[in-house]
């Protein structure tokens, strides 16, 4: 089982990466989560680019994406809503519509913010955008808020909070295995 | 004091659908045993009555939808409901309006995700009154059933103990306050 992180920070001191470390910590041992770093490098999306050969770094986000189980994105908020760069991934991953990488993938969305929200509109339009792609979004949520605070290490230091990350995962994990049963059901 | 009965005649003029007094809305069956309910918010509907010949006809923006909840909003914008990225417009043009007493009935062709299919609507037509603003409205309010399975509209999950997550069965309905232009 593998899934992906993808942090919507491209900040070297990320709370969105270090919360997606935390969401390492709690999966359980048959499963893998690995956390893309490429997300930087993904430029804007652009119709007359998206030929073949799409750019080096958007193939790379698709393959990632492509080739995992299940994508767990944690993610900023800037001016209520998910940054500008996440956005941009989505929509390079969202392509070719409507057979893409995210296409019944299951995704789950948390997110952190320095604020007392935790980002949870963010986290709220994240769900829109996937589940607009075609994936199978998760309906969970985790804000985490006050996030300079948040952490001892690479864990979350209040125990509902980390509880909340290792449910998620769980429920990120399980949706792998329900996925199969809907699109079977939706293709009869 | 003049007063505004429900009526079944069709008014001359071209009538715009004041998009703040109207809605477009569905209702469906959800886990067997309730009713979810929910619209557009952007649309637009004419009736033009020039020439002897009404028609109605109207567009809905897919993207539109408007639900309670970002995550089901992103689902009904997905490929396995209405598919908003490739096909943005649900689009209503009628083939036949008459009157059966006291009812408006509306025959049409109603296109959902490029899959154009035959319904008919049927409801009620009022007025024409004249507005706080000086110009003549009337209202209208039809509904329909179709299966939205029609429509390539397939999702469904079962559930635990039997029955589907939705029902196929989809009652669309408009009630609109129309304005006569100038």
């Amino acid at each position: 089982m593998r899934l992906l992180g993808i942090s919507g920070s491209l900040r070297r001191d990320s709370h969105n990466t270090r919360l997606l470390r935390a969401a390492a910590q709690v999966v359980p041992a048959s499963a893998e989560l690995e956390v893309f770093d490429g997300l930087k490098e993904v430029p804007p999306y652009d119709e007359d680019d998206d030929v073949d050969p799409v750019p080096a770094a958007a193939q790379r986000l698709r393959d990632a994406i492509a080739d995992a189980d299940a994508i767990l994105i944690a993610t900023p908020e800037y001016n209520s809503s998910l940054p500008g760069q996440l956005k941009n991934a989505l929509d390079w991953a969202s392509r070719p519509f409507p057979d893409n990488a995210l296409r019944n993938k299951p995704v789950a969305v948390i997110g952190a913010s320095t604020g007392m929200f935790g980002a949870v509109w963010a986290q709220a339009e994240a769900r829109k955008v996937l589940g607009a792609t075609g994936a199978r979004v998760v309906d969970v949520e985790l804000p985490v808020p006050h996030a300079e605070a948040a952490f001892a290490g690479d864990r979350l230091a209040d125990a509902q909070l980390h509880e909340g990350l290792a449910r998620i995962v769980d429920e990120l994990i399980g949706a792998t295995r329900t996925t199969t049963e809907l699109v079977e059901l939706a293709a009869a | 004091m003049a007063t505004v009965t429900q009526q079944t005649a069709i008014p001359t003029g071209i009538w715009k659908s004041d998009p703040v007094h109207s809605s477009v809305g569905f209702a469906v069956k959800h886990m067997v045993v309730g009713t979810f309910r929910g619209g557009f918010t952007d649309f637009g509907v004419t009736l033009d009555n020039t020439d002897g010949e009404p028609r109605l006809y109207g567009a809905v923006h897919v993207p539109s939808v408007d639900v309670r909840d970002e995550t089901l909003k992103g689902h009904l914008l997905a490929p396995d409901f209405l598919d908003g990225e490739r096909t943005p417009e649900i689009i209503f043009t009628s083939t036949g309006i008459r009157s059966e007493g006291d009812e408006l009935v509306v025959d049409g062709e109603l296109t959902i995700k490029d899959t154009t299919k035959s319904v008919q609507a049927r409801g009620t037509i009022v007025g024409p009154t004249e507005s706080l603003g000086g110009d003549e409205r009337i209202g209208i309010d039809l509904s329909t059933t179709v299966d939205r399975r029609d429509f390539g509209l397939n999702w469904n999950a079962k559930l635990p103990k039997g029955g589907l997550a939705v029902e196929n069965a989809v009652t669309l309905t408009v009630r609109l306050e129309l304005a006569k232009e100038e």
